[in-house]
């Protein structure tokens, strides 16, 4: 369990990973120090182990920058809810996994106490008593995020394994 | 049923006869990765350590180049180690951005290119099906010199019209961006068509590829033609050409058309790229920087276009007009042409080849408050290295018009 740190829509990498930053990219636990201080002054300082973000349309839209998703990870968020994604950041959570969960936000607030059960596609708003459901990962994406990541999945099977 | 570009690519590249939506490994032709992505490309590339084509993988020294501090440097100078140790190719500082060159030396009709770049689907523009990946992707595709995708669904825009003078590709774009939102294309692969499409050259159709990532596609593709015939004959790469388009009976998710011909000068306001106005509805808004450069407008056509309209005039005493060649080769064109002399007779400052004031790391990052009006791609938040400046996005020759005026300008009044 952990609590919803609520989020607008168009969260842009900048934002996630600004690029005044740009020098701590080798640095990813000083770089993870700013996530998102432009978008919440005192997410990166605040935020728990297991705690979740919570957002609206398009998040992590904008640059390839890797470094914005894993920053995210390494400030202990455990999964990543927004209405929609952006297509490279999505799929750079999978890749590091970190699971994103396509679902309906609106009736999540901030400070809410989450939790979360990808197998079945259900988030559990504690606070609020509701049960939202979601539809489940493509299977590729599962099997890469059960592995721990896409290099860890290629190591585990030997190459890609896209079948079963 | 007929296939689309990115439809028929992918099925030639996996050996399957696939469809949107289908999920397959693909065998990717080029891999690339620029400094800001590349450190971390090759942690997670130590774990596989090979390579499946190494003169087919590139390294570019673009974003931070010359590099302005320590940090930076001692990531450049692993990456110029890892490139001579495993014989990969480098571009190092002064060569360029890394889609331009790119375009200009590497990627041909039909290919599959995988760039940790998010504006890698430039290269779309030479009908090849280029996408921006995280690292990780780009690892991947480096050691197995393959990848998994799943195959977008097509939107097709069918262009028709003239543009008025002073209306250039970069306003179409950003008009599309502002008309279907920065969400719009998620997951899809836009094509550009129709006459006007036709009679654009490469290098125009360019600007369109690049931005398409704006709208949230994974691709942006027009169909080879002449003009792609000849743009690559001109890089020397003529026999790398091969016709690809889109057949008759292809299904696409859906069809937007557009007519050009009363198209506006268009500007995206901070700080998102869908916040697209014309060019009248902002006029008089006072710009501290103007800055003409980047992988989407940052070529010898640009440039020319700008050094047309300062000519015998001078920027602004309270506007700064920067301009970053996107390659070395553009640079020494415009050397050689006098583009370059004019734009400095006029007060411009011009910088070595790069991402430039971009990324926000160097050679112009605002101060608090400030306005830039830029021929970049993005405007967010912070985007130019300070989350308290604001960003205004256009054409080249609206940067020209806006470095004369000191405030954002309409360009028709100038050509």
């Amino acid at each position: 369990m952990g609590r919803a740190w609520r989020f607008g829509d168009n969260i842009s990498t900048d934002l996630i990973a600004p690029g005044r930053y740009f020098h701590l990219r080798s640095n990813l636990n000083e770089l993870a120090k700013h996530v998102l201080e432009d978008a919440r002054a005192e997410f990166a300082t605040q935020v728990k182990k297991g705690d979740f973000i919570v957002a609206g349309e398009n998040f992590g839209l904008g640059s390839s920058r890797e470094h914005a998703a894993r920053i995210i990870k390494i400030a202990g968020i455990k999964a990543i809810l927004a209405k929609s994604f952006a297509r490279i950041f999505f799929r750079n959570c999978i890749n590091i996994g970190l699971p994103c969960i396509i679902c309906n936000t609106d009736k999540i607030d901030d400070g809410d106490e989450l939790d979360i059960d990808i197998e079945r596609g259900i988030v559990i708003d504690k606070t609020k008593n509701i049960k939202i459901n979601f539809n489940p990962l493509p299977r590729i994406m599962l099997k890469i995020l059960e592995d721990g990541g896409l290099i860890e999945h290629l190591k585990k099977h030997g190459g890609f394994s896209l079948e079963g | 049923m007929g296939k689309t570009i990115v439809e028929k690519i992918l099925s030639d590249k996996s050996g399957r006869d696939l469809k949107a939506g289908d999920i397959a490994l693909v065998k990717v032709d080029l891999c690339y990765v620029q400094d800001g992505t590349g450190p971390l490309t090759f942690v997670q590339w130590e774990k596989l350590k090979k390579v499946a084509n190494p003169q087919k993988t590139i390294i570019f020294i673009d974003h931070a180049s010359p590099s302005p501090r320590k940090e930076l440097s001692n990531d450049h100078a692993t990456l110029r180690k890892i490139a001579r140790r495993y014989n990969l190719i480098l571009s190092d500082v002064g060569e360029g951005v890394c889609h331009q060159v790119a375009a200009e030396s590497f990627i041909s009709p039909g290919e599959v290119v995988v760039g940790a770049d998010s504006h890698t689907c430039m290269g779309g523009a030479l009908s090849a099906f280029a996408t921006g990946m995280g690292s990780t992707d780009v690892a991947v595709a480096i050691a197995y010199g393959k990848n998994w995708f799943r195959v977008p669904e097509t939107i097709k825009f069918e262009v028709e019209g003239e543009f008025n003078d002073g209306v250039f590709s970069k306003d179409l774009i950003l008009h599309i961006i502002g008309k279907i939102g920065s969400n719009g294309a998620t997951y899809k692969a836009m094509e550009f068509s129709g006459e006007t499409i036709e009679n654009m050259e490469v290098e125009d159709r360019m600007v369109l590829t690049n931005m398409s990532v704006e709208a949230g596609a994974k691709t942006g593709v027009v169909a080879s033609d002449e003009k792609t015939r000849k743009y690559l004959k001109k890089q020397g790469r003529g026999k790398s050409y091969r016709e690809i388009k889109s057949d008759e009976d292809a299904k696409f998710h859906t069809t937007i058309k557009i007519d050009v011909s009363s198209l506006s000068p268009m500007v995206a306001l901070p700080h998102h790229v869908d916040n697209v106005k014309p060019v009248e509805e902002c006029k008089g808004v006072k710009i501290d920087q103007v800055f003409v450069g980047t992988c989407t407008n940052g070529r010898i056509g640009d440039l020319k276009i700008v050094a047309e309209i300062l000519k015998g005039e001078r920027v602004n005493r309270d506007t700064r007009l920067i301009v970053t060649p996107a390659s070395r080769k553009v640079y020494l064109q415009a050397l050689k042409e006098g583009t370059i002399e004019t734009l400095i007779e006029a007060g411009a400052v011009v910088t070595s080849p790069g991402c430039g004031a971009c990324v926000g790391v160097h050679s112009g990052v605002l101060a608090d408050g400030e306005r830039c009006l830029s021929t970049q791609n993005r405007n967010f938040k912070g985007r130019m290295g300070n989350p308290n400046s604001f960003i205004f996005l256009a054409s080249p020759a609206t940067a020209a018009a806006t470095a004369i005026e000191g405030k954002i300008a309409d360009p028709r009044e100038y050509i």
